[in-house]
């Protein structure tokens, strides 16, 4: 028989060790509104998916939060005069997971793998890249088909981000399921919509801003449930925290709040040209649609549905993007020129509109209020709440009037306007086309000149803000709780996390 | 029996193959395509036309319901084209959590509602009676997702006595496993203890009428004996016909209250697949749990058998 002292004492022994190792250990939970996709960055689709790599996978470049590019694997970049080569030096001792060295040979795989494996999302993004060449071994040349301004934008996001040939090699288009990247963590293990564990990679390049040992994300959808997860200690941070919450999390001493506005934006997308349903008022005759935006009041809409926490705008970036035109400021709300412009197109009687909404709350809400102040200039909006998979289908096929759409936005102001207002876009639902706005479209994309890009989209807003096919309402604000325990967290302009210089007191 | 089981196991693969084509026939039904909602936000139209070949999906529905079978058929149930995973281990991870909160629901319910329904109709129309009732009421009339935000806010925020959601493996650790589990259980268990019980309660009460009972009380038993040997014995049988169906009820997933507590199981599963048109998982999905119901009744059929022999000819 083993004396009880002894017991007792080894019982104390291995809970003092338990306690030492539990405080040495440091985990960041993060609760995310959906379960992220595959982890390939070259397949990967979903917004969630893009806050895991941000601890995962380093890219070529990066964000600041002025939405400066900035050097990240890459240690600077030249463009040739005509613009159609790139040449990329790259930062030296880097390792992916692996251990295997990250240097010329293993940015050329990544960017062609992103360019050529089957199922490939980047493809399009980086469609402009002709060829990548080996120029030493901490250097690349990207031949370009054409000029294309958007490029540096696109290699900060997932067509930037590089890959271990090794594990590419070996897992092949299963490489989501175990992604061997050069970022702070690495993969350690994902139970589908439970949780996804990354460990701190201890030969990080920039080991010295990284002190969490360990982060888990926790897809929790139920945005209320995810706020009771973090008041009840169960996580430390989560993303898309509902604007009718705000003051609650405000209220708890334990709990902060941070804030930014979403490069994107919510609008209406109005039918001119995609099938009979373009056969309306509103698709034939551009005071129509003018009339529309000038019933609605833009702030009304923020107040009402979102505690006045958006930004509402009437353009496709932000007023705090460097390409925000301060000359087209956002419509007041006129109910009398709205009436009048109705008149002057020949319009008589309600004009009977189907407005398709996708199945959100918030989404919902906001529809109505819209719904109702139309009313005042004659406007009659049928809602018609639809599932999003089915409103995506609706709106290929022109089976709508105006549809809600939210569009996330991207770091370049290409990416929020040429899919949805060139002729050939294929987010453009509702079937704008003008060869002038095309022209000005292209040539945006091909001068890399910050002031000349700005005065060309310019002219784009001239045309696209008072007879286009989209009304924008409002850019969404980037909520996110934690806990007061973490420091250094700073919400970026793509509202994604960065991890490093991220703190957790115990 | 030697012949039977043979006969009902052959006649199992018609039954099979006809759930087969109405999960797949039904779920084309679902307006979306899912090469536009796999296309990310981007739509690029080489991408759709690209998923469209990966996935057959550009081919006939009798040339993709073929290459679906066939894969089935050598027990491949295929891979969600979401998380690029294989179905089957999709399934091998969920069904265990599934399993234990539909049996720890299983085990408040009966724990509950059996106690309370012998006890109202024992006591019929004193307060015991009148108190299984209004819980009865309140069971079947609170719905699973208030319960369940109201119990998180109350032992996970307020109290802090249990974590707010997540899943934890009883063989990683019991203890956190019984504490995850515990809530998203009891609502579960709540809602069918209330039907057990108004059940339990008819049941008791046409047996405490009955002539045996009237003559075991006369051959001097005690009553407490007669209760439970004799009245609950016989009251017990559609009590646990019913208790089985809503265990099998229970396996195809607890949707709400999966989404409340975040419990990854089959109902999550299946939700976010459909959502997605994740074809692959729904179908797999759907077909496990079909199977498992069939296989279910089977067994019933095969102990219905064995309790009586007049079925064995």
């Amino acid at each position: 028989m083993i004396p009880t002292t002894a017991l007792k004492t080894a019982a104390v022994a291995l809970a003092l060790a338990c306690a030492t190792a539990a405080s040495a250990q440091t985990t960041l939970r993060i609760g995310l509104a959906e379960d992220p996709d595959a982890l390939d960055p070259t397949t990967a689709r979903t917004y969630v998916g893009r806050i895991v790599f941000a601890s995962l996978c380093d890219k070529l470049f990066d964000i600041d939060d002025k939405l400066n590019i900035v050097p990240q694997l890459a240690l600077s970049h030249d463009t040739s005069a005509d613009g159609r080569t790139v040449t990329i030096r790259l930062r030296p001792n880097v390792k992916f997971h692996d251990g295997e060295p990250f240097d010329a040979a293993a940015a050329k795989f990544s960017l062609d793998r992103h360019l050529t494996m089957q199922g490939s999302f980047r493809r399009a993004e980086i469609a402009q890249v002709d060829s990548v060449a080996v120029v030493d071994p901490l250097t690349i040349r990207l031949s370009l088909k054409a000029p294309f301004a958007p490029l540096m934008a696109q290699l900060t996001d997932r067509a930037g981000m590089m890959v271990s040939p090794k594990a590419a090699a070996a897992l092949g288009d299963r490489f989501g399921t175990a992604p061997v990247c050069a970022g702070p963590y690495r993969f350690t293990e994902r139970v589908a919509q439970d949780r996804i564990v990354l460990d701190r990679f201890p030969d990080y390049w920039d080991k010295g801003r990284v002190s969490i040992d360990r982060i888990v994300f926790r897809p929790i959808q139920d945005s209320t449930v995810r706020l009771a997860n973090l008041k009840s200690g169960q996580l430390d941070l989560l993303e898309r925290l509902l604007a009718t919450d705000v003051g609650e999390v405000k209220k708890d001493s334990r709990i902060r709040l941070a804030t930014g506005f979403e490069l994107g934006y919510q609008g209406i997308t109005m039918n001119l040209a995609n099938g009979e349903k373009a056969n309306s008022p509103l698709g034939k005759d551009a005071r129509v649609r003018r009339a529309l935006e000038l019933s609605i009041d833009r702030d009304a809409i923020d107040q009402v549905v979102f505690n006045g926490l958006q930004s509402p705008n009437n353009q496709w970036v932000n007023p705090q993007n460097p390409y925000y035109q301060a000359k087209f400021p956002t419509p007041k709300r006129d109910v009398a020129r709205a009436k009048a412009l109705l008149k002057e197109a020949g319009v008589t009687g309600p004009v009977v509109l189907d407005f398709m909404v996708p199945n959100n709350p918030e989404t919902r809400a906001t529809a109505e209020v819209i719904q109702s102040m139309a009313a005042e200039a004659g406007f009659d909006l049928k809602i018609r709440v639809t599932e999003f998979a089915t409103s995506l289908n609706e709106a290929e096929k022109g089976n709508f009037q105006l549809y809600m759409l939210a569009w996330s936005g991207r770091t370049d102001p290409d990416g929020n306007i040429y899919s949805f207002a060139s002729c050939k876009g294929p987010l453009n639902y509702g079937k704008y086309c003008d060869a002038g706005v095309d022209a000005l479209l292209d040539r945006a994309r091909s001068v890399t000149a910050p002031a000349e890009r700005r005065a060309l989209y310019e002219q784009v807003a001239a045309k696209w803000l008072t007879e286009g096919s989209v009304l924008y309402l409002y850019h969404r604000a980037l909520l996110f709780a934690h806990s007061s325990k973490l420091e250094g967290f700073k919400v970026m302009p793509d509202g994604l996390i960065r991890v490093t210089d991220l703190k957790l007191r115990p | 029996m030697l012949s039977f089981l043979p006969r009902r196991l052959l006649q199992l693969l018609p039954t099979l193959f006809l759930v087969s084509v109405l999960i797949f026939g039904l779920q084309q039904l679902l307006p979306g395509d899912p090469a536009l909602v796999m296309a990310g936000e981007e739509k690029d139209p080489e991408v759709i036309e690209q998923i469209r070949k990966q996935y057959r999906l550009d081919r006939s529905l009798p040339v993709q319901y073929g290459y679906w079978i066939a894969g089935v058929l050598q027990g491949d149930l295929g891979e969600s084209m979401r998380i690029r995973q294989p179905v089957s281990q999709l399934i091998a991870e969920k069904l265990p959590v599934t399993l234990q909160l539909a049996t720890m629901a299983m085990a408040f319910a009966l724990l509950i509602g059996i106690p309370a329904g012998v006890l109202s109709a024992v006591k019929k129309g004193s307060a015991w009676d009148t108190g299984a009732n209004l819980f009865a009421l309140w069971g079947l009339s609170t719905p699973n997702f208030w319960l369940g935000i109201m119990m998180i806010f109350l032992f996970s925020v307020t109290l802090g006595w249990l974590p707010a959601s997540g899943f934890v493996s009883p063989f990683e650790d019991l203890g956190r496993s019984l504490a995850t589990t515990v809530m998203p259980a009891f609502v579960l268990g709540n809602a069918i203890a209330a039907v057990l019980m108004r059940h339990m309660r008819s049941a008791m009460l046409q047996a405490m009428s009955a002539d045996y009972v009237r003559t075991a009380r006369a051959k001097g038993l005690y009553e407490r004996a007669v209760v439970l040997r004799h009245a609950l014995r016989n009251a017990l049988t559609p009590v646990i016909t019913l208790g089985a169906l809503e265990f099998g009820t229970l396996l195809s997933g607890a949707v709400l209250t999966e989404q409340v507590f975040s419990i990854p199981g089959f109902g999550k599963l299946i939700v976010d697949a459909v959502f997605n048109r994740d074809y692959a998982v729904v179908q797999g999905v759907v077909l496990v749990t079909a199977t498992v119901y069939i296989l279910l009744n089977l067994l019933a059929d095969v102990l219905y058998v064995l309790v009586n022999p007049r079925l064995r000819a």
